[in-house]
């Protein structure tokens, strides 16, 4: 069981914990789930969804026409920051054409994190593109894979077309506290745009 | 020779069963064809289904599934959220949603609301996640 029940174990009257997620995404292989794994307490838990109707309209089903339903699969982990505070990662599913279910997790999330490699940066342009349209606060971060070659910062921000204020951080997915500096930056990100929304305009 | 099933090939006979095969049970099968609750609004991915009774007790109600009881067994130690459920006893969300839902329709379980999707969590709460993270 991957669940820490004992160390869990709530007190009756203690009021219902407050739960947030973050996501994260960016193209296939570029290293969401191991960026999860590196910072949950869980191993990162799988969950799927069944589709049917939903995919249909994008769905070539040509010669596989008895083919109802399509599974997507959505890796997520957990950090329990407090006993009444319990944040979620959620991997994006890789196929671009899920976008309903990218709306259903984005719905109510803190921000995002875009990972990117820089081999193939082409890969995060959808996400990024996702992120900037709903006004979701997201961030860049480069995986520096092995054996990649390393670019700076700013370099990325103009390959990607990036506004000035969108943090870009080269980060290792692998590493714990590597990926939570990534965290930290993404969710103060989202607090400068929260205080700055709640600001007056200028007269 | 006409056929080539497993046997013949000498392979176990559970090749002929992948994932591609589906379940063995059809999921909806266990939410007798719902495929949607009048909870579905409240059963956000992360919202967390608190069971309503923590006595250790096995529940003994005649009308609830195998699963509707895993459920509340699950959330009886700790909250679990609608995805921690779904990926813990291996179903697709739709059908633990509808299950979840049956189980707040006969008040075993209740969900947490999660922070209103229009508005961002205020300030504070940001600050504390911010140093909660410090101190992983």
């Amino acid at each position: 069981m991957v669940f820490g029940r004992s160390e869990r174990r709530r007190k009756h009257d203690a009021p219902d914990p407050v739960t947030l997620k973050i996501l994260v995404a960016g193209g296939f292989g570029v290293g969401k789930t191991t960026a999860v794994g590196a910072v949950s307490e869980i191993k990162p838990l799988r969950t799927e969804e069944r589709l049917t109707e939903a995919g249909r309209p994008v769905d070539d089903l040509v010669g596989v026409e008895g083919k109802r339903t399509t599974t997507v699969a959505m890796d997520f982990g957990r950090i329990t920051l407090r006993e009444d505070l319990v944040l979620y990662l959620f991997g994006t599913p890789g196929q671009d054409r899920f976008w309903f279910l990218w709306d259903e997790l984005a719905r109510g999330a803190l921000g995002a994190v875009v990972l990117a490699d820089t081999r193939r940066l082409a890969d995060s342009f959808a996400a990024i593109d996702y992120f900037e349209r709903r006004g979701i606060a997201f961030m860049v971060a480069v995986n520096c894979f092995d054996g990649a070659e390393r670019y700076p910062a700013e370099t990325v921000r103009e390959a990607l077309d990036l506004d000035a204020e969108v943090p870009v951080m080269l980060c290792d997915a692998r590493a714990k506290d590597s990926v939570r500096d990534v965290l930290i930056a993404v969710v103060e990100h989202a607090m400068h745009l929260t205080t700055r929304q709640r600001e007056p305009a200028l007269p | 020779m006409t056929t080539d099933g497993p046997a013949r090939t000498g392979r176990p006979d559970t090749s002929w069963y992948d994932d591609d095969a589906g379940p063995v049970v059809r999921p909806y099968a266990m939410t007798r064809g719902r495929t949607s609750t009048e909870a579905e609004e409240r059963l956000d991915l992360i919202a967390l289904v608190i069971a309503e009774d923590r006595q250790e007790e096995p529940l003994d109600d005649q009308t609830l599934s195998p699963e509707h009881v895993d459920i509340v067994g699950l959330c009886r130690d700790a909250p679990l959220s609608v995805a921690e459920l779904a990926a813990e006893l291996d179903l697709p969300l739709g059908v633990v949603r509808v299950l979840i839902g049956d189980l707040l329709d006969a008040e075993l379980v209740h969900v947490s609301r999660p922070v209103p999707p229009a508005e961002l969590p205020d300030e504070k709460i940001l600050r504390e996640v911010i140093d909660g993270l410090r101190a992983l």
